[in-house]
């Protein structure tokens, strides 16, 4: 592997820091259960991989664009969707349907302080998301939050070890790589993050793919509580505290470039395996959670040394 | 070259290699004290490399470098040629546009420290714009990215020439005037001979070859990384000049206007009234070149702009009938796409055009690049190298490609041929007549007033309105130059073109 080519492929990167600390894992416990620690690092990995995909494109837009109102939405779309479902299989495509309406919503608000109060994206975004949090608290008062059977059965289900909803968003993230390269929607998106005077002057209709970007990250985030919420047996208020963190870390290690123009799909993938392994590491070895906040928060400062160092 | 002893700067040998490209093929150079050099050659000839060598921002493969007798080449860097007095004005803008005039003194002179700064600072730059630029009309106190792109220059100018610590011995004035106006532009060049009076050398890197002839001693002629003549200005002509660069000296008058009176049958394209106001109307056809004349930012480019954003929603007073493209001068700020190939940085423009069911196609994607590649002759083997891989003048070759490529009814040029040789000017000029020939509207704004002569008509902004009309056949340098400072001829009320379209 040469300088430039790794360069060219960042992801490589979280890549290898994601096999390492796998090894690490499996030979701490002398082998054993290898496998299924990777399978379900694999299901966990995909929520990290949802968000992390609607932060990359937000991101990608250039400076100044951050998408954080996600773990908000995730949460209020996991309380409202198993709000609606009852637990009943009936009340199951209602669920799925308020799910993707609160994404739509957050994400339409967003726009609307982004775009038409010039509200700059990251006081637009987590004002947004305080206003959903609240909702979501207010809400969650007394209601049942379970998820319907067969969605419980959907986010658990396994293919030869390998979760669903892994291969369903690696499906997905093929989708939007593919998207990026050779759309126009794609290059219009890495055009403005790259040089948004330019972007103007070349014609590229910046105000819809801008309300796009942030559209398909507040849906994204959306999928990712109704799924979250159905994967953990019913949504909680804490279930996405992590996620505003790890939203941006799992972009900016995936290889995406922080001041836009340039963005690494399959990097967003083995940067949340990487993280995810690296919590799941810190707990077999029995760390306590303050301690593992710190430590996985000196592991992504390390990996950012490392990666973006250039030889002089 | 031998027994420099009394030179300034003595470069020997000096080869740079960029990849598969020869940037530099072992140039010697030497820079007396006092002297006005001129540097000229075509867009990739290794002009800008070269002093980028001199100013210590590239180090060279090979080759020597000794200044002021003391031979210099370990270690030399940046730090060093301007502990030297090596300063350099840059093609590419490089004040910080975020802080003020002063604040970019500042950035210059690390010795300016202390309480009361800012006053020295101001005091330094003042006094430097006033002797330069008389009546130049900047506030020490205006933040760079209010002011214009040729008052920016100024500032640049200014600040390469003022002195504390550190001695000024050479400044290297890339492409000075190409984002001047004509005073302007006039008030450096005889400032740079005052400076040599002083002692100070110049090296003068222009595609202007008048301007070169008239002001500088002694001319280098660079071509393909190589010093292929070196005269004194005073035994050379235009016509000489252009030989050795390489340029057929019969394409000046190559590409002809248009026949007289052909173009008043065919549809108005454009029809703008000027921020200003004023009683005259900017309106160009279909098949025609327009020219937007005048001192920079006396609201050319505010005109172009809205004719490019008329067409969606609209603009006040501005009626355009068909599709628009903008070039800009301005390359690195409103033109280039730095991450992307050459490729890409073309097709952006036509997006809609080369998608097959929602999706480009990669074939007539590359298919498309390679044709522009032909057609504007950029000078690269491959359309997916990186854009930032060429020179300034064939990065804008790509930009003009695009707003070809694209296929707009109006082709809205904002000074686009900012830092462009003599020969690539002269292809793309011809290339600019043929899209109109073709049917296409083009308004070309320049600072130039010998690039007007490629267009059918002059509109001359003065204070953000249209003080007069001209037609190609009645333009003349004197002419626009008076329209320029708001003197008009009485006869030319009569010119056509006027509100009475409305």
């Amino acid at each position: 592997m040469n300088r430039r080519w790794l360069d060219a492929n960042p992801w490589v990167w979280s890549l290898i820091g994601a096999v390492l600390v796998w090894g690490l894992t499996v030979a701490s416990v002398e082998g054993r259960g290898g496998m299924e620690t990777l399978s379900t690092a694999l299901g966990f990995a995909t929520f990290y991989v949802i968000v992390g995909i609607g932060q990359m494109l937000v991101i990608s837009a250039g400076p100044g664009n951050i998408d954080l109102s996600i773990p908000s939405v995730m949460m209020l779309s996991g309380y409202l969707s198993m709000g609606v479902m009852h637990a009943q299989d009936a009340g199951l495509v209602l669920g799925v349907l308020v799910a993707l309406g609160v994404g739509l919503g957050a994400g339409i608000a967003n726009v609307v302080l982004i775009r038409g109060l010039n509200i700059p994206p990251m006081i637009a975004t987590l004002a947004a998301g305080f206003v959903m949090q609240s909702m979501t608290i207010a809400y969650s008062r007394g209601s049942t939050a379970k998820p319907a059977p067969l969605l419980l059965q959907f986010s658990l289900a396994r293919v030869l070890g390998v979760p669903v909803i892994a291969l369903l968003f690696l499906a997905v993230a093929g989708v939007v790589a593919f998207v990026l390269a050779r759309s126009s929607f794609g290059r219009s998106v890495l055009a403005i993050g790259q040089n948004a005077r330019a972007a103007y002057l070349a014609g590229v209709r910046i105000p819809r793919t801008m309300a796009a970007v942030y559209l398909v990250s507040s849906v994204l985030a959306s999928v990712a509580g109704l799924l979250l919420a159905a994967y953990s047996g019913g949504a909680s208020l804490n279930m996405a505290e992590d996620f505003l963190l790890m939203s941006i870390a799992v972009v900016v290690l995936g290889g995406t470039a922080i001041s836009g123009g340039q963005a690494t799909v399959a990097g967003v993938w083995s940067a949340s395996l990487f993280l995810y392994l690296i919590v799941t590491m810190l707990n077999v070895l029995g760390v306590g959670a303050g301690l593992r906040y710190v430590i996985t928060g000196l592991i992504i400062i390390g990996v950012l040394a490392v990666s973006k160092s250039r030889p002089a | 070259m031998s027994g420099a002893t009394d030179s300034l700067v003595v470069l020997g040998g000096i080869a740079k290699q960029f990849g598969a490209v020869r940037a530099l093929a072992g140039v010697d150079l030497t820079i007396l004290p006092g002297e006005v050099l001129a540097v000229v050659g075509h867009n990739g000839a290794g002009k800008s490399t070269l002093m980028q060598v001199l100013i210590g921002t590239l180090a060279p493969d090979t080759g020597s470098i000794a200044v002021a007798g003391r031979d210099e080449t370990a270690g030399y860097d940046v730090r060093r040629a301007h502990a030297l007095g090596i300063r350099c004005v840059f093609q590419e803008l490089s004040l910080c546009p975020n802080l003020r005039v002063f604040e970019n003194v500042r950035i210059l002179h690390h010795g300016l420290m202390g309480f009361g700064w800012p006053r020295r600072a101001r005091r330094l730059v003042r006094a430097a714009l006033d002797e330069i630029f008389p009546g130049h009309g900047i506030d020490a106190d205006a933040v760079v990215g209010d002011l214009s792109i040729g008052q920016r220059q100024m500032v640049e100018i200014a600040r390469a020439f003022t002195v504390t610590d550190q001695p000024v011995r050479l400044v290297i004035l890339d492409e000075p005037t190409s984002s001047l106006g004509a005073r302007a532009a006039e008030q450096l060049l005889r400032f740079t001979r005052r400076a040599a009076g002083r002692g100070i050398s110049c090296i003068f890197i222009s595609h202007r070859l008048r301007e070169v002839l008239e002001h500088t001693d002694r001319v280098v002629v660079m071509r393909d990384g190589q010093v292929v003549a070196r005269d004194r200005a005073a035994d050379l002509t235009e016509a000489l000049l252009v030989e050795r660069m390489g340029v057929m000296a019969d394409a000046a008058h190559a590409a002809s206007t248009r026949a007289n009176g052909a173009g008043a049958d065919l549809p108005v394209r454009v029809d703008i009234q000027p921020t200003a106001g004023g009683t005259i109307r900017l309106i160009a056809r279909a098949g025609e070149v327009v020219g937007l004349a005048g001192l920079d930012g006396h609201g050319q480019r505010d005109t172009l702009l809205q004719a490019f954003a008329a067409p969606r929603g609209g603009g006040p007073g501005a009626r355009v009938d068909g599709s628009v493209a903008y070039v800009s001068g301005d390359r690195p700020r409103e033109g280039v796409f730095p991450l992307w190939s050459i490729g890409r940085n073309v097709t952006i423009g036509l997006l809609r055009r080369l998608s097959r069911g929602g999706f480009l196609s990669p074939q007539a994607e590359s298919a498309t690049a390679d044709e522009w590649r032909l057609r504007v002759k950029v000078r690269t083997p491959d359309m997916n190298n990186p854009i930032l891989s060429l020179s300034g003048g064939n990065q804008q070759k790509v930009l003009i490609a695009r707003a070809f490529a694209c296929g707009a009814d109006i082709l809205l040029l904002d000074d686009p041929m900012r830092g462009v040789d003599v020969g690539t000017k002269q292809e793309l000029f011809e290339d600019i007549r043929a899209e109109a020939d073709a049917g296409k509207c083009v308004l070309l704004y320049t600072t130039e007033t010998q690039e007007l002569q490629h267009c059918d008509r002059v509109y001359v902004f003065y204070r953000g309105a249209i003080t007069e009309e001209i037609a190609r056949a009645a333009l003349t340098e004197d002419r626009v130059l008076r329209a320029s400072f708001g003197q008009t001829d009485d006869t030319g009320q009569h010119s056509g073109g006027r509100a009475d379209a409305a």
